[in-house]
């Protein structure tokens, strides 16, 4: 059973594209579970003590960031996704053509999942911050910094995201 | 990992509204205002500027000790169904699990008024507001508690609660008292168990509650049994079994015949312990009242943890003794005795 086969079967179109789907898909995924987390605990606090409603709108847009930087990934990694002729390629333009379709792939999981774990920690670290907030009006400022540690792994995944995919091409000129 | 974040769906807006009225309960500079007090209407003019506001706005008539009790209870009730009215899924049956520690209550009340023939109406006033359920009335036709289970409780969410109580003895003093307690015990083992089905930090948070919860009832149960007729057999099916004490401590408790050796029980756990000991603080605390501290230190607890059902039935818990706080020293400002107004126990800093 040749494993090597089977995966040299898979065109790199196929890695290139499952990465932007996968990139942005997660990325949405996490924004949507902080955002609700945050969102449903400052309307809830926010009854008894309306003065945390616009503060904390700040965790939201937060979260917001991290599906984002998911839509700047996936529409780098998209306009990447060249045409190339595989029947007349080079050994050279082949291989080159096959990294990308890797690397795209890499660069969608990283920002992905990257953004899924941020998303959830801004989230939860959001609401605890609004709850805060209702009970004792000093506490914001002191959270929110958590919360900018938070969505800062986020961004990590994006710059890694953006050197996986640095210095590949698809295409025809490809090396 | 991700079911604490699944828990904001449904239950997150009615978290942050239950820890809005936890705010809301009185702190000690409020309870210091309150023991200043001259009379009622200064105790009413305080309570405005809490978190009750202008409950007693629309009191017509003097105002009274009991008036004040009613309008309390009667707050906590509205705030209550405010939450259960937009609860669903499992946090909806919690919040009817905490409602059926009233209910238990409500039908031992109504019984006890049948055995010494008073009006039923009257009886139906001094119910607890929020563990009513259907057919309360028809408590008086029920003389065994066959009859008392076939007429009312098969339909209530009591119902599963009796299996171990009916027979055909008739009903009097001692059998109403065995009555509350084992619907009781069948019930905290219910919840504990319900508790631990939803697991997470609800499971966690709630099996240290409700085990303080089962052994101060048995301690209470044994301690209270001494000197009745109350059989040690009998006395030990009355205790819970989802508590610390089981089931070593419940078998040494069932053999226990005085106070001494209940005090023995207690030292193999330090909790308990330090409630039996004397302190040397000089103020004499009775037992039970040390046993409401630990409650609302476990209960105040809860609320340090976040996505859990816990603080649902915290704050039922912790709004309770400030009503009983706010009663007692309104008794005590009522008759003038201010000997011991400062014996309510403080909740928050």
């Amino acid at each position: 059973y040749d494993i090597g086969a089977v995966l040299e079967g898979f065109s790199p179109y196929l890695w290139a594209n499952l990465g932007v789907g996968l990139g942005i898909s997660l990325s949405v995924l996490g924004a949507a579970i902080g955002i609700y987390t945050t969102g449903a605990s400052i309307l809830g606090g926010g009854v008894k003590a309306p003065r945390i409603r616009t503060k904390n709108l700040i965790s939201i847009i937060f979260c917001e960031a991290v599906a984002i930087y998911g839509i700047i990934m996936a529409i780098v990694i998209s306009t990447s996704v060249v045409h190339f002729d595989e029947a007349t390629a080079s050994e050279k333009v082949l291989r080159a053509n096959y990294k990308a379709g890797y690397s795209f792939f890499a660069a969608g999981l990283t920002v992905g999942f990257c953004n899924l774990f941020c998303g959830v920690c801004v989230g939860v670290v959001g609401s605890g911050a609004a709850l805060a907030d209702a009970q004792n009006g000093t506490l914001f400022v002191k959270i929110l910094i958590v919360e900018i540690f938070a969505s800062a792994i986020g961004l990590f995944g994006v710059i890694v995201a953006i050197l996986q995919t640095a210095n590949v091409r698809m295409g025809d000129k490809a090396d | 990992m991700f079911s604490e974040s699944m828990f904001s769906v449904d239950a997150g807006y009615l978290e942050g509204l239950a820890r809005g009225f936890k705010g809301g309960i009185l702190k000690k500079t409020d309870y210091y205002n309150l023991t200043q007090c001259e009379t009622l209407e200064d105790l009413k003019l305080h309570l405005q500027s809490t978190d009750y506001g202008h409950f007693l706005a629309n009191e017509a008539g003097p105002l009274t000790v009991s008036v004040i009790e009613e309008r309390l209870k009667e707050k906590l009730i509205i705030e209550f169904n405010h939450l259960r009215t937009q609860a669903t899924g499992y946090l909806a049956e919690f919040m009817d699990y905490i409602t059926y520690s009233y209910m238990i209550d409500n039908v031992v009340l109504l019984l006890s008024g049948i055995l010494h023939d008073r009006p039923i109406k009257e009886m139906l006033a001094k119910c607890h507001p929020m563990g009513t359920f259907e057919q309360m009335e028809a408590i008086h036709i029920a003389t065994t508690t066959r009859e008392l289970y076939d007429a009312v409780l098969v339909d209530t969410p009591l119902a599963p609660y009796f299996a171990d109580c009916i027979n055909e003895e008739d009903l009097n003093e001692m059998n109403i008292e065995i009555i509350r307690n084992t619907l009781y015990k069948a019930y905290l083992e219910d919840f504990s168990a319900f508790c631990q089905q939803i697991g997470g930090t609800t499971a966690e948070v709630m099996q240290e509650v409700l085990a303080f919860e089962a052994d101060r009832r048995a301690f209470m149960i044994t301690i209270n049994s001494f000197g009745t007729e109350l059989l040690k057999e009998d006395r030990k099916k009355l205790y819970p079994a989802c508590g610390r004490l089981y089931p070593g401590g419940l078998e040494m408790l069932a053999q226990a015949e005085e106070v001494e050796q209940v005090k023995l029980v207690a030292d193999y756990f330090a909790e308990y312990r330090v409630m039996f000991e004397d302190d040397g603080t000089g103020m004499d605390k009775t037992l039970e009242d040390k046993f409401f501290e630990h409650e609302v230190r476990l209960n105040v607890r809860a609320f340090m943890q976040q996505f859990h059902y816990g603080v649902f039935y915290s704050l039922v818990k912790l709004k309770e003794q400030e009503i009983r706080n706010i009663v007692w020293i309104a008794e005590c400002v009522s008759q003038r005795h201010r000997a011991k107004i400062e014996a309510y126990i403080p909740i928050l800093e």
